[in-house]
């Protein structure tokens, strides 16, 4: 049995994880979009869809058919060809991406030298769809949003691949999967080390998937939708798709570099393995909840629709829960590591994609001078200071023997005071700014 | 055999984008086309085993560069480039030309192969990760060229304020 | 780790034709499937109720130009620190004295444009000149 699977693993899996991709990240995308309107609801004291479904669980099923059953628009004076085109960039560019990361150790499409810097130069790639259809589509909403859209991803593009040098100093490789032995070698996540870059790179992952406060290309309120003002019905839906699918893509390469990608908290610590639990534990927690809210549901339909979510968390509980009560060695217990490594993989992407939801919903948006101002004027000098400053704690670690905690909070602490520099100097300019403003 | 046919997959859809590039009347089409062809390009490096080459290529011509010249096909009026004559009337002395000068390398390979001096190809499973050999490289041999790059990007630092000032 | 051949980049172009293949065919089953009522008014560009007038494709702010062109440079500077990053373990304090100085001469550069006012959109230089 282990010789077959040694045998077919590197022509099999690959092939399986790059169908699952393609085929599931369309659903989890429907699904990320039913969470955040529910969290948004939640937050406004709203209950968000109710009607499809029992709690709204069917909702992006039946949004996806009424896209796919919507008329399909070119405007008259579209370039036909690249309007076409467009949307079909951004899909590829975004699921390509997703190719070189590891979502637990068995479930990774292909582990490339130069892993990390293949997600990002390909991400970037997806500036092409989003000016390519703005452009298209002859309108003015439109050309206005590709272009604050193109403007904002370069700038803040910039700073994330300088947060990513950071975490490289500290893992000294590109392969995702590396960089979390890495990790795993050093029984500390990199977030630790490198609290300034991590919170560079999430600022400008925020920024690099137009999400709110930096939502400006498709601001609503000024620019109707902004890129995709003309697109509607499945090529809209293909937008839709391409900006999940690089949030999951951010998040992902967020949690690899600086949160530990699929290790589990205390992972090297044994008094912490009680943690392996946590997963079957969560499940059953959900299922739970679900038949709890069977009697309620008003519907007979409704009622069978959440007893059946009910079970299926009941069965991906048990099957977590295998590996760790079957004797070790077998090929259950093996199946551990891909099972838990995906789930606490997952479990970081949703946590991070949580906290995106929640400044959504809190900050207000940018203006665009000051959207351009923190890209350039704050995070590009921070990021810079920040990747030199992990060079000289590893540095003074390793030449002139500091421990990592002097080495890494001096730098820190220095880092920060750069930061806070920048952020008085930029206070500054912008109450001069108001002086001017109101003499003019 | 397979490294060939990715070879001359890469290099017949390189060639073909570079002639549309030309042929389109429609400046974004030809930008389209010129990005299709460095991706090709960045195609052939890979088949060179040159990992971080390719990477580069599409990080910074196909996601960089392309990005600077969508932005100035934008910016200059599309309606003028559509409206103008795109071959002036000797295009066939030109295409002759070029098609003598192609001739001309052809035979200068063809017959002067035995006296290139070809050095044999390492085996590709030997080598290292190309980042690593690449920084091994530049950070002790060339480590003056490395400096002297940075001064170049000043000055097209500088170069670049210059220009967009004159233009505002 | 793999080494260094191509075919760790076999599932790639496998991955690549899925993501094609699965776009392209639901904006072609859409069009099969849709609703089709075509109409000159649905097929202008929209501006909220007014008359669209003129091409949308105007010449824009030399800023955006600007902004790209800033992007490549630093680009251009974040490539050389990757292998840097990689092998800083081998390089111990020479490579960051090598990249102190890089950094350092980059930075006189990024001085010169943010007192240029590149760095900023609205540039405040203007709009004293207008206050006074």
């Amino acid at each position: 049995m282990h010789t077959l699977i040694e045998f077919a693993k590197p022509i099999l899996v690959p092939l399986i994880c790059a169908v699952v991709i393609v085929a599931v990240l369309p659903l989890v995308a429907g699904y990320i979009v039913l969470l955040e309107r529910k969290l948004m609801a939640d937050m406004q004291a709203r209950l968000g869809p109710m009607r499809v479904g029992p709690h709204g669980l069917l909702q992006p099923i039946a949004d996806a058919v009424k896209l796919l059953l919507k008329e399909d628009i070119i405007p008259e004076e579209a370039d036909k060809a690249i309007f076409w085109v467009a949307p079909l960039i951004s899909v590829t560019v975004a699921m390509l991406a997703m190719a070189a990361l590891a979502i637990g150790p068995w479930f990774q499409i292909a582990d490339l030298n130069i892993g990390l810097l293949f997600v990002m130069g390909i991400g970037a790639l997806g500036i092409f769809g989003i000016v390519l259809g703005g452009w298209s589509s002859n309108s003015h909403y439109s050309l206005l949003g590709a272009l604050r859209s193109a403007a904002q991803l370069v700038s803040y593009e910039t700073a994330a691949g300088m947060a990513i040098v950071g975490g490289l100093l500290l893992a000294g490789t590109l392969s995702t999967r590396e960089i979390i032995q890495t990790q795993d070698d050093y029984g500390v996540w990199f977030i630790f080390a490198a609290p300034v870059g991590f919170f560079i790179y999430a600022v400008a992952s925020i920024a690099e998937t137009n999400r709110a406060p930096f939502d400006l290309p498709e601001a609503e309120s000024e620019l109707v939708a902004g890129y995709m003002t003309e697109y509607s019905g499945f090529r809209w839906a293909l937008y839709f798709l391409a900006e999940y699918t690089n949030m999951v893509v951010v998040a992902s390469i967020a949690t690899t570099l600086f949160l530990g990608g699929w290790l589990r908290p205390f992972a090297g610590t044994k008094a912490f393995d009680f943690l392996d639990y946590l997963p079957s534990l969560l499940m059953l927690v959900f299922a739970g909840y679900c038949f709890y809210r069977v009697p309620k549901q008003p519907v007979k339909i409704q009622q069978a629709v959440l007893a059946a979510v009910g079970l299926l968390l009941i069965l991906l509980a048990g099957i977590l829960a295998a590996p760790l009560l079957v004797p070790a060695g077998s090929l259950v217990a093996d199946a551990k590591a891909g099972l838990h490594g995906a789930f606490w993989f997952l479990l970081k992407v949703g946590l991070y994609l949580y906290v995106f939801m929640w400044l959504r919903f809190t900050f207000p948006r940018y203006r665009f001078d000051q959207l351009m101002h923190l890209g350039w004027q704050f995070l590009v000098p921070l990021s810079i200071v920040n990747v030199m400053g992990i060079g000289l704690a590893l540095v003074l670690h390793r030449q002139w023997g500091w421990g990592h905690l002097p080495a890494f909070g001096l730098t820190t602490v220095l880092t920060l005071a750069v930061a806070g520099w920048l952020a008085w100097a930029g206070e500054k300019k912008e109450k001069q700014r108001a002086i001017v403003g109101e003499e003019a | 055999m397979l490294d060939q046919i990715v070879f001359y997959f890469f290099a017949v859809l390189a060639v073909i984008s570079a002639v549309m590039v030309v042929t389109r009347r429609n400046v974004v089409q030809s930008a389209i086309f010129l990005i299709t062809a460095l991706l090709a390009t960045a195609g052939i490096f890979l088949q060179l085993h040159a990992e971080f080459l390719f990477i580069v290529q599409v990080i910074l011509y196909a996601g960089g560069i392309m990005v600077l010249f969508v932005f100035v096909i934008m910016l200059v009026s599309l309606d003028v480039s559509l409206n103008q004559v795109q071959f002036n009337r000797q295009w066939w002395l030109g295409l002759l030309l070029a098609l003598v000068l192609g001739a001309q390398l052809t035979i200068a390979v063809a017959v002067g192969r035995a006296g290139l001096p070809l050095g044999e190809p390492a085996p590709a499973k030997m080598l290292e990760p190309s980042t690593q050999l690449v920084g091994r490289v530049l950070f002790s041999e060339y480590v003056l060229p490395f400096e002297i790059a940075s001064i170049l990007l000043l000055v097209a630092m500088i170069g670049a304020v210059v220009m967009a000032k004159k233009k505002i | 780790m793999t080494g260094n051949d191509l075919q760790s980049y076999a599932p790639l172009l496998l991955h690549l034709t899925l993501a094609m293949a699965l776009s392209g065919v639901l904006v072609l089953l859409s069009s099969l499937v849709g609703w089709r009522r075509p109409s000159t008014t649905k097929s202008q560009p929209y501006e909220c109720g007014i008359t669209p007038t003129g091409d949308a494709r105007e010449p824009f702010s030399v800023k955006f130009y600007l902004v790209a062109m800033v992007f490549i440079l630093f680009d251009v500077e974040a490539i050389f620190l990757y292998p840097w990053a990689y092998i800083f373990r081998e390089l111990r304090w020479f490579g960051f004295v090598e990249m102190i100085l890089y950094i350092g001469i980059l930075l006189v550069g990024y001085f010169y444009l943010w007192k240029k006012g590149a760095l900023d959109w609205n540039r405040p230089a203007v709009r004293r000149d207008r206050a006074s």
